[in-house]
């Protein structure tokens, strides 16, 4: 099966003051087309970082970071907006709506990026808002919402352009228990229907068990199941 | 278009601040329709005058009377192929907050000099053969419900008859116009024979010349021989274009244009620290935001044609809320600029302004946001 993320000798360093701090340290990882990767580790241990190179919201200082077919570690910056905007969907642990705009404004924004027409766009934000199940909620604002019905406007957000690839930082982090069911198991069914590739960091064991693989980080590393403490 | 949703939900974002924010760029705007309105109003009468007409004044002051022998003295100067004279009357309708611009001029030469006066030739006439006749500006005829036949009744703040009263009556003859310069259409003229007998001082004066130059290439030269005239003399004179006489004349006033322009810039300084820094305030609150859009995928350059989006509406609409608030009140001060209605080039110049207000209160933020590291303004550092 063709690989939809593949990760190799990734090298990744922060400067912390005077100090450098090497976070990955020349991780591999490979992640094929339709897979619910969970990645899981403690804090600190680089996982949102391997999120953030995934999703080309940040830049390795070596390696290469191949997803959905492109080398993206060589694009320039306004290459790697409008390769984003076309590859990838962003699930966050707080939603990150604007709060200014209504539930349907929110879903549309990646579509501005478009060439679509009004009515194409209202078309996409119709789909996708039935798939999250909050077409009745969509003239709301994120503060008339409850958190688990703003965390499904933000899947619709992530949907609306039909990526590739959705990238998860702690989506059920802020939600309670079953929330948070509900939404692994829109997640799982995006996976499955849809054949979404879905890349998810999380803490949380039980949100890892709806994940169709599980890997582990810890200090810059993947952590092979039989070496895990 | 169809990122307005976006840029208009970011200015909202903080509903009062925004609104004060628009409020105090709103009257910066108003008082600068007002006040750019009134300089330019007296500007029109500056940019209308006439660089073939000279003006012949005393070198003291132009209050100082200048006698009425020079005129014969003057005529002797090559390059002129005109003279008249007029003096200052000073006069009020009624009430001295009924201020009438009227002068005692030399009817037969005067309105030969001003042909932008318009005025029928059989009311000219009825002027020179009428001693107490007056010829009124359209305006002024208006504003009072003045007409041909009416005797009308002026007091001068100046000039008193031997009894010691200073009641002046004429009888309006003619109706003149001055296209374009609705200042000029409030004149009153009058005989300066019926002046000059019926005053009770300074008979044998007059406030002015008026030169008409042949040649209008040759006024420095007939100016200064006509200075060169009345040099050490008990009268010596002041030659100048009617550009020159007219700023002279208003500069009696103040420099309005010097009050105006920095009345103007305090207002426009001080709006800018306090816009500028509510724009920076607002952008630093909603960098996150910004990250977000980022993370969509708008590039550096689209985050920040955002930021000047909002700015540039936040200025625009108050601005253009406050020019229209101005012209609205214009016509109600045409008494005092009269001018009716707010001249265009200062709308434009105030759209203009509002414009370079929003890129300077817009530029840096704009900037900032364009700049923000994605996985930093995320992780809120």
């Amino acid at each position: 099966m063709a690989l939809a993320v593949e990760l190799r000798q990734v090298v990744k360093h922060y400067r912390r003051g005077k100090e450098m701090v090497e976070v990955l340290s020349g991780l591999d990882l490979a992640v094929p087309e339709g897979e619910f990767l969970a990645i899981m580790g403690p804090s600190g241990s680089g996982k949102t970082t391997v999120l953030n190179l995934i999703g080309g919201l940040d830049r390795a200082n070596s390696g290469s970071v191949t997803v959905c077919g492109e080398r993206i570690d060589s694009l320039n910056g306004a290459g790697l907006a409008r390769w984003r905007s076309r590859h990838v969907g962003f699930i966050f642990q707080f939603y990150n709506l604007m709060p200014g705009l209504s539930a349907e404004r929110n879903v549309e924004l990646p579509l501005l990026l478009t060439h679509l027409s009004r009515a194409e766009r209202k078309a996409h934000v119709d789909i996708a808002l039935e798939v999250v199940g909050l077409s009745d909620r969509r003239r709301h604002k994120p503060s008339e919402l409850s958190g688990g019905q703003q965390q499904r406007i933000a899947i619709a957000r992530a949907l609306v352009a039909d990526p590739t690839l959705l990238i998860c930082d702690e989506p059920t982090g802020d939600l309670d228990r079953q929330t948070a069911d509900e939404i692994l198991v829109l997640l799982q069914t995006l996976n499955r229907r849809q054949g979404k590739t879905i890349v998810m960091v999380t803490h949380d064991q039980k949100a890892a068990d709806y994940a169709s693989r599980q890997v582990h980080v810890d200090k810059g590393m993947l952590i092979a199941p039989e070496d895990r403490p | 278009m169809k990122y307005i949703p976006l840029v208009w939900s970011g200015l909202w974002r903080k509903r009062t601040r925004t609104i004060l924010t628009f409020a105090s760029i709103v009257v910066a705007f108003l008082l600068f329709g007002l006040l750019q309105g009134v300089n330019a109003a007296f500007g029109v009468g500056v940019q209308s005058s006439r660089l073939d007409r000279l003006y012949v004044q005393s070198r003291v002051s132009f209050t100082d009377p200048l006698p009425m022998g020079h005129l014969a003295q003057i005529q002797t100067v090559k390059g002129i192929d005109g003279i008249s004279y007029a003096n200052w009357f000073g006069g009020y309708y009624q009430d001295q907050k009924n201020f009438v611009f009227s002068y005692p001029v030399e009817a037969e030469t005067y309105f030969a000099l001003y042909p932008e006066i318009r005025i029928p030739p059989e009311q000219l006439q009825a002027l020179l053969k009428t001693r107490t006749g007056a010829l009124v500006g359209s305006e002024l005829a208006r504003k009072f419900g003045w007409k041909i036949g009416d005797k009308v009744p002026l007091k001068s703040q100046i000039w008193t008859h031997p009894d010691g009263t200073s009641d002046w009556v004429f009888d309006i003859v003619g109706i003149f116009d001055w296209p374009g310069d609705a200042n000029q259409s409030r004149a009153f003229y009058f005989n300066h024979t019926y002046f000059d007998e019926g005053r009770a001082f300074g008979k044998g004066t007059v406030g002015w010349y008026i030169v008409h130059l042949a040649d209008v290439t040759k006024g420095p030269e007939v100016g200064k021989a006509i200075d060169a005239l009345f040099a050490n003399s008990p009268n010596e004179t002041k030659t100048q274009n009617e550009k020159e006489s007219t700023q002279a004349f208003l500069r009696q006033f103040g420099d309005i244009n010097f009050i105006v322009s920095s009345i103007i810039g305090a207002v426009f300084f001080t709006l800018l620290f306090l816009t500028g820094n509510t724009m920076m305030q607002s952008i630093r609150e909603r960098l996150p935001e910004f990250a977000i859009l980022k993370t969509l995928g708008f590039t550096d350059g689209a985050v920040l044609a955002l930021v000047l989006a909002e700015s540039l509406l936040l200025c625009l609409t108050a601005a253009l809320i406050g020019l229209g608030l101005a012209a609205l009140m214009f016509p109600y001060l045409k008494a005092f600029v009269g001018v009716l209605s707010l001249p265009l080039q200062v709308v434009s110049l105030g759209g203009g302004l509002a414009v370079l207000l929003a890129l300077v209160i817009g530029g840096i933020p704009a900037l900032k946001a364009k700049k923000l590291v994605i996985v930093d303004s995320l992780r809120g550092q």
